[in-house]
């Protein structure tokens, strides 16, 4: 079983040399951390910002510059700032290659439910809405199964949804899956899983 | 006409109006109009409507104005960090109106330059798309979302020069340009203010004709997520 850096790192394999990304809050964030050698990615944050960096370091903190997140960050040499709705132009565009996201749900035609969960603290949907209906592909990043072992891999999300019919990609602690005709496939098992044990925490339909 | 108000109450003089709709900037807490915002608490204006991606915090922001009861409705894409607007909000007393975050950034952009709605992918077949009208455009489906148009935009920027031509500072930037461009009066409150021809023309990001009154302040700029990394030992 993959723990949240083993899934960041799987995630960080989904990344293409050249490509404009955007990360989510949570595991999605941890994504940077992995990137691997000779791949050049740009950060994209939807608050404004291309080129995001790294965290500061103590005392050198900029309150005029955060990350979607809210949280402290860097700028690189190829940073490029511009306003909110510029931001979207280029989410909505079809600009970005890759948003990897964090989930509460998804199904296996692809549904996405990481925003509301009716009657408990709504908190509001931020730019998920957007990025999912406008990047070239989105990965989520999850564990499989809610603390109560219920399975979050299902045929139908029971959620409010964020989007319809946009994941392209399921990485969780269990494996690696894909939203094709018919249902999810299975695409690799994380260390010491068995195909079974996938099986049988997943609810969705799984094809060949 | 002279654009530069002494004081954030001055400059909000005769433009502040019960049951009005106001477009603030900021993302988080980071580029809000924090002087125009406490002057409004001051004020006492009632039932307002506010357009801001967030809600401010418990004492800071527009934090303050939900604190006072002076919000009848906020219109936002995420307001997790309040716990005074949820309270009020799960109680009723306070009416939420989400939007997607690009949505509400691009109503605020379209309201600004004279486009009354636009088709959008975003939120198809989510809560958000119910009671709005679907368009297929090429094989696919789009909603339409209307612009919004505000009374009075309230944006912080790093400079201004006397004419209104603002240049914001790094993220601080996010909604402040389209949220300034969908008021009526925009009230603008800056860092600094500088003489005139000493910005560059070619590097303005928000022309002045969008900016009718300026402010200049001390800006405490609260920092939200405060997260730093250590220095790798030598």
């Amino acid at each position: 079983m993959w723990d949240r850096n083993q899934m960041a790192a799987r995630a960080a394999q989904e990344l293409q040399d050249g490509w404009y990304v955007n990360l989510g809050i949570g595991i999605p964030t941890l994504v940077a951390n992995y990137i691997p050698q000779g791949v050049n990615v740009t950060l994209q944050s939807e608050n404004g910002m291309l080129g995001m960096g790294p965290f500061p370091y103590e005392g050198e903190e900029d309150p005029d510059l955060i990350n979607a997140g809210k949280q402290t960050i860097t700028e690189l040499p190829q940073t490029a700032f511009f306003d909110s709705a510029t931001s979207f132009a280029m989410i909505r565009g079809g600009k970005i290659a890759m948003a990897i996201l964090g989930a509460m749900e998804v199904a296996e035609n692809g549904d996405l439910a990481n925003w509301m969960i009716p009657g408990k603290l709504v908190k509001g949907m931020g730019g998920a809405m957007d990025l999912v209906a406008g990047v070239g592909r989105v990965v989520v990043v999850m564990d499989h199964t809610s603390k109560h072992g219920e399975s979050k891999v299902l045929k139908r999300c029971t959620l409010p949804l964020t989007g319809q019919g946009v994941v392209n990609r399921i990485i969780t602690n269990l494996g690696v899956l894909d939203v094709v005709p018919g249902g999810l496939r299975i695409i690799e098992l994380a260390d010491g899983v068995t195909e079974a044990e996938l099986r049988s925490a997943t609810e969705a339909t799984l094809v060949n | 006409m002279k654009k530069v108000f002494p004081s954030a109450q001055a400059a909000l003089e005769g433009v502040l109006f019960d049951g009005m709709t106001i477009a603030s900037g900021g993302f988080g807490l980071c580029g809000i109009p924090e002087l125009l915002i406490a002057a409004i608490r001051q004020a006492g204006t009632k039932n307002l409507t506010v357009a801001s991606n967030n809600a401010g915090v418990d004492g800071f922001g527009l934090g303050v104005l939900l604190e006072s009861r002076q919000v009848k409705k906020m219109i936002s894409s995420y307001v997790g960090e309040n716990a005074e607007f949820m309270r009020q909000y799960l109680s009723g007393e306070l009416e939420l109106e989400f939007n997607p975050q690009g949505t509400l950034a691009e109503r605020m952009r379209a309201g600004g330059a004279g486009i009354p709605g636009f088709y959008t992918r975003t939120g198809v077949g989510t809560v958000i798309a119910e009671g709005k009208e679907h368009k297929d455009f090429d094989g696919k489906t789009y909603i339409l979302e209307r612009a919004i148009v505000a009374d009075l935009s309230i944006v912080k920027a790093w400079k201004a020069d006397p004419s209104g031509n603002l240049v914001f500072r790094k993220t601080a930037r996010n909604f402040n340009p389209p949220a300034a461009t969908c008021g009526r009066i925009c009230v603008a409150e800056v860092e600094e203010i500088v003489p005139l021809g000493s910005l560059d023309p070619d590097a303005i990001h928000l022309p002045g004709i969008y900016v009718h009154r300026i402010v200049k302040g001390e800006h405490e700029k609260r920092i939200e997520q405060r997260t730093v990394r250590k220095k790798e030992s030598v």
